[in-house]
């Protein structure tokens, strides 16, 4: 007599134990499968394909009433189990008992749900099973129909893309900074953000759910951050846990899954798990491929053959139609760990092959995943591919071939290929401008415009160059930022703006960045070019900053700090000389002293102490004086009509204005300036980066001195009648210079390259470009004129300042 | 899975959340001050914190890949080997570091070990 064999689950995993059992021990097993959906087992990976409209229900049937009638499978579909009994050997489920010789669990995972006021009304959906798609689908029958999805992991993303191709209107929300971030690096989530926004569906990463909206059904998601999103349905996809209940309400050893043993045994020897619900080796996994290996396992030692599983590598491809990547194994940098990344800019293609001890361990490809299958093949069999290094980035076809020759790449271009996709500029356009005299990247732009707009295609270009005209070819001197990139600064900015890139990751892959995590040279200053163009789209990030910037204080020799207050316009009080005083005292601060900037600095305060020191700073009334920041440093003043007897004009008056307006402003290097109340100067305004003479008739203005390691006279910039007119032009002239210098410049070496009367074009001559001007820095400082001692006094932040742990009691124990 | 040594000694210092990407936090022992790096992708390392050139402290630099750039006059240190990248010779002592389920854990034997070893010379 056959024994009897209960199945708990009719999904992917137990499909394919089903097939595997019936060829390896036909006929040894009569098979119970119970399903608490209300149909047999499906492919469950298929329904992104049915939800986006590609593909039927129909056509995912993996398992039809002819293949159990003809394996004698009883199907109990519709009906969930809902207890097992171990001693007595039965499961429960409504219609009663049902005895088992063996038990296979088989219940795969359950969608999490975030607990946020609200997730439990109507149209609030999870993506696990076909009545969830038929949900979905249903609710983007309505015209003009709002989704919001949270989550853009792979289920988000796949139910996003299909909500949209149904005519939805969609927006994901995402709580970490890039997409899909299990999988993916940030240089490739960059492009899949892209590639979705592209398609019209609104990406909201770093979004933390506050509440789900609505009175009896859903009606918007609202944000940490308040913003809020309309929506007639939320699918929330944030991530799976291993269905465990019954498990471990019948007394089965579970840690996150069912535990099992190599041979998909749990705790019991007459039960087996398999699939999502299972826990091995400490390991749960969310992708099928683990699941046959483990259905292969469990169905021989269900035929009394040993059998052993022992872990699965696993790759992941997004299927949305259209977008092309892949990932595998373990992309984090590492000890001994190397990377040889890939990028084609103008292709939107992203590679990068993670390698340690000459193997790879990790791959992330997207845009061009054709060589996916091979990579992972090297990586899961370990393949030592020192002999191939310089080439296996180009896949098999080069692999163990010479390296790629770029220049070969540009020669075999036929002419008629388009090079500067922005003017549309081909190849034979350009050789002949440069046969007929244009000699170098200059003479190309300007006889065929190539190159000139965005100016990605500016390697090309040159590359041409050097192929038409050979030794004859010098190439620019033109410094690279660093040894991440062959772009200058220049270049740099130009793409960051035209591209209208918003974000490190982007900025990297547009401009084809040779690593993937830049430099403690280049992040500053792309962190700057971001921050500049975009104060409102782009984050800041605290990690690209030089110390002093990070933490808001001078760092000193011994790693100590100084703080130093803003005085504004050097003008102070008792109270806050009183402030600073209680300060350097509880603290312990050893030196204190007037700085050359008209304010005191506190020296050599200890990190740890530098938050409870801001606090009591602020208390009285004192913010931070960016004393290390490139950004606006001091405006000194002289004493002016107030008491001196040459003053003409409010001096001291005119250096706070200035300083309350643009303090806080983020700037390429530092800035200073000055304001004195009389062509006698007191107050060294003719050195500043900016600086005003105050004068009977009004205002000089004068810009671009210095007084450090280069001496320069400031040059004048206009004369004006008014106070107000003067702040225009500084400001301004300011935000001229935040815009298009390169970051470390500081104003005077960045007019010389541009010249003053290019500066006095835009600033004096033309009235709206000044407006404009002076709006842009309002609207960056409405982001950035805050305190950040402020901020970083409080407990969450100040926390960073301390140290992680203390051990030096437990060690001494 | 680790050998336990009565040599080693792991001890639990915070949660990996608790240093930012790309930053590091301050672990201080009586051996001196450790500093605990946790990388863009979520390695984390440990490593002595006094740069091997003018006693820099490698916590306040900048992380890239796995190598921190030190605050005061820019040598870079691998992570790995703890070594000075570039033209720069020098080194500092790495120590072995570990996440468990989130939570952190340094080998303080290991650390304490180093200084006795420090001392005794
Ligand atoms: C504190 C102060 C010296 C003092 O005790 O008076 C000072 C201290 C430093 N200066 Fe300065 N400078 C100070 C006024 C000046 C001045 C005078 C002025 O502002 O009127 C100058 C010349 C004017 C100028 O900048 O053109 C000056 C020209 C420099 C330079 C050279 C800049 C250049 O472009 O050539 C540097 C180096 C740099 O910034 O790259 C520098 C850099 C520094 C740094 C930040 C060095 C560093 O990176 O660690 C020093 C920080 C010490 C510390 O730990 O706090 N400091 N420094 C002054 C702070 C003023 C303030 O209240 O903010
Ligand atoms: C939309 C979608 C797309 C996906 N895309 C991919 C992909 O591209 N690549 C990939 O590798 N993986 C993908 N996955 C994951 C993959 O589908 C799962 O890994 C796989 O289905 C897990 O198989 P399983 O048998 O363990 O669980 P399931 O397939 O979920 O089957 C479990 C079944 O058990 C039933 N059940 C649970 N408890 C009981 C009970 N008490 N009584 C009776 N029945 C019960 C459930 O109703 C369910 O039908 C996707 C998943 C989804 C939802
Ligand atoms: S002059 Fe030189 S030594 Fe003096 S504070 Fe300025 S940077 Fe430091
Ligand atoms: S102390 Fe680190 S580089 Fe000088």
């Amino acid at each position: 007599m056959s024994e009897k064999l209960v199945v708990i689950g009719a999904g992917m995993a137990s499909g394919r134990v089903l097939e595997e059992l019936f060829e390896a021990a036909p006929g040894r097993y009569s098979v119970t499968l119970f399903g608490a959906e209300p149909r047999g087992n499906y492919n469950r990976i298929m329904l992104s394909p049915v939800l986006s409209g590609e593909k039927t229900y129909e056509e995912i049937i993996t398992h039809d009433a002819d293949w159990y009638s003809a394996h004698g499978v009883t199907c109990r579909f519709g009906e969930r189990v809902t207890g097992i009994d171990r001693d007595k050997k039965v499961v429960f489920s409504d219609a009663g008992e049902t005895p088992y010789d063996k038990l296979l669990l088989a219940t795969g995972s359950d969608p999490f749900i975030i607990p946020a006021p609200g997730h439990d009304l109507p149209g609030v959906l999870t993506y696990r099973d076909l009545d969830d798609t038929n949900a979905m689908i249903g609710a983007a029958a309505k015209p003009g129909a709002k989704a919001v999805v949270i989550g853009g992991g792979l289920l988000g993303l796949e139910a996003a893309a299909g909500l949209k191709m149904r005519g939805m209107d969609v927006t994901v929300l995402h709580l970490m900074g890039h997409l899909m971030e299990r999988q993916l690096d940030a240089a490739a989530g960059y492009l899949l953000e892209k590639e979705l926004k592209g398609r019209g569906i609104h990406v909201h990463t770093r979004a933390n759910t506050h509440e789900i909206v609505g009175s009896d059904k859903v009606e918007a998601v609202r944000l940490d951050d308040g913003t809020e999103y309309e929506a007639d349905i939320v699918v929330m996809a944030v991530g799976i846990r291993p269905s465990t209940g019954l498990a471990s309400s019948s007394g089965l050893m579970c840690g996150r899954g069912v535990h099992v043993d190599d041979a998909m045994v749990s705790s019991d020897e007459s039960v087996l798990a398999v699939g999502e619900c299972v826990e091995h080796r400490g390991l749960c996994y969310g992708l099928v491929a683990p699941l046959y290996d483990m259905a292969k396992v469990a169905a021989q030692t269900l035929a009394g053959h040993d059998a052993a599983y022992t872990g699965s590598v696993t790759s992941t491809k997004l299927k949305v139609t259209g977008v092309d990547l892949f990932s595998a194994g373990d992309f984090a940098e590492g000890e001994g760990r190397e990377e040889i990344v890939l990028r084609d800019p103008t292709r939107g293609v992203y590679k990068r092959l993670v390698i340690e001890e000459n193997k790879i361990v990790g791959v992330v490809l997207y845009g061009d995943t054709q060589d996916g299958a091979w990579f992972f093949g090297l990586l899961k069999d370990k393949t030592d591919i020192a002999e191939m290094r310089e080439t296996v980035i180009f896949g098999p076809s080069f692999a163990g071939g010479a390296p790629v020759d770029p220049m070969a790449a540009v020669a075999a271009l036929p002419d008629d290929a388009e090079i500067c996709g922005c003017n549309g500029v081909c190849k034979g356009t350009i050789v002949q401008s440069i046969q007929s005299g244009a000699g170098d990247l200059d003479a190309v732009r300007g006889g065929t415009k190539a190159s000139s707009s965005c100016g990605t295609c500016t390697g090309l270009v040159e590359q041409l160059l050097a192929v038409t005209m050979g030794d004859a070819y010098a190439a620019p001197a033109a410094k690279p930022v660093c040894g991440c990139t062959d772009l200058t600064h220049e270049d740099v900015r130009r793409i960051i703006k035209a591209g209208k890139i918003t974000s490190m990751a982007g900025a990297m892959q547009e401009c084809g960045w040779k690593t993937s995590c830049g430099c403690h040279i280049c992040r500053p200053a792309l962190n700057y070019y971001l921050l500049s163009d975009f104060p409102d789209a782009y984050r800041d990030d605290p990690q690209s900053r030089f110390v002093n910037e990070r933490n808001h204080a001078n760092i000193q020799k011994d790693g100590t700090f100084s703080v130093v207050p803003r005085m504004w316009g050097g003008i102070t009080n008792p109270k806050e000389l009183r402030a600073i005083a209680d300060v350097a005292e509880r603290f312990d601060v050893p030196t204190v002293k007037v700085t050359g900037g008209q304010r005191i600095d506190l020296l050599g305060v200890k990190k740890e102490d530098l938050p409870e020191v801001w606090r009591e700073l602020n208390d009285a009334g004192l913010v931070s004086g960016h004393a290390y920041a490139k950004g606006l440093r001091t405006v000194k003043t002289c004493v002016g009509t107030d008491h001196c007897r040459f003053g003409t004009q409010d001096s001291t008056g005119l250096g706070i204005k200035i300083e309350k307006r643009m303090w806080g402003s983020w700037t390429p290097h530092k800035v200073k300036m000055a304001v004195s109340g009389c062509p006698r100067n007191c107050a060294e305004a003719t050195c500043k980066d900016i600086g005003v003479i105050c004068v009977d008739s009004g205002y000089e203005v004068s810009v671009a001195g210095a007084a450090g390691m280069d001496l320069k006279q400031t040059q004048p910039l206009a004369k004006t009648e008014t106070e107000d007119e003067a702040i225009d032009l500084i400001v301004a002239f300011t935000q001229l210079y935040r815009e298009n210098a390169k970051y470390l410049d500081r104003p005077y070496r960045w007019v010389e390259k541009v010249g003053m009367d290019w500066v006095r074009a835009r600033v004096v001559d033309d009235l709206e470009e000044r407006l404009a001007l002076v709006a842009r820095f309002d609207f960056s400082q409405s982001i950035y004129q805050t305190d950040p001692w402020a901020e970083r006094a409080e407990e969450q932040q100040s926390r960073q300042f301390r140290p992680l742990a203390d051990l030096t009691l437990q060690a001494a124990e | 899975m680790d050998q336990v040594t009565p040599l080693n000694r792991w001890v639990e210092i915070g949660r990996l959340e608790d240093i930012p990407k790309r930053g590091a936090r301050v672990v201080k022992t009586d051996a001196g001050c450790v500093a605990v790096f946790r990388t863009f992708e979520d390695a984390v390392y440990a490593l002595e914190d006094r740069c091997p050139h003018k006693n820099g402290p490698l916590s306040d630099g900048i992380v890239h890949g796995d190598a921190v750039t030190c605050p005061l006059h820019n040598w870079v240190i691998s992570f790995e080997t703890g070594q000075a990248q570039g033209a720069d010779e020098g080194s500092v002592r790495t120590f072995p570091v570990k996440v468990e389920n989130g939570a952190l854990f340094l080998d303080t034997g290991r650390v304490l070990r180093s200084a006795s070893v420090l001392s005794a010379a």
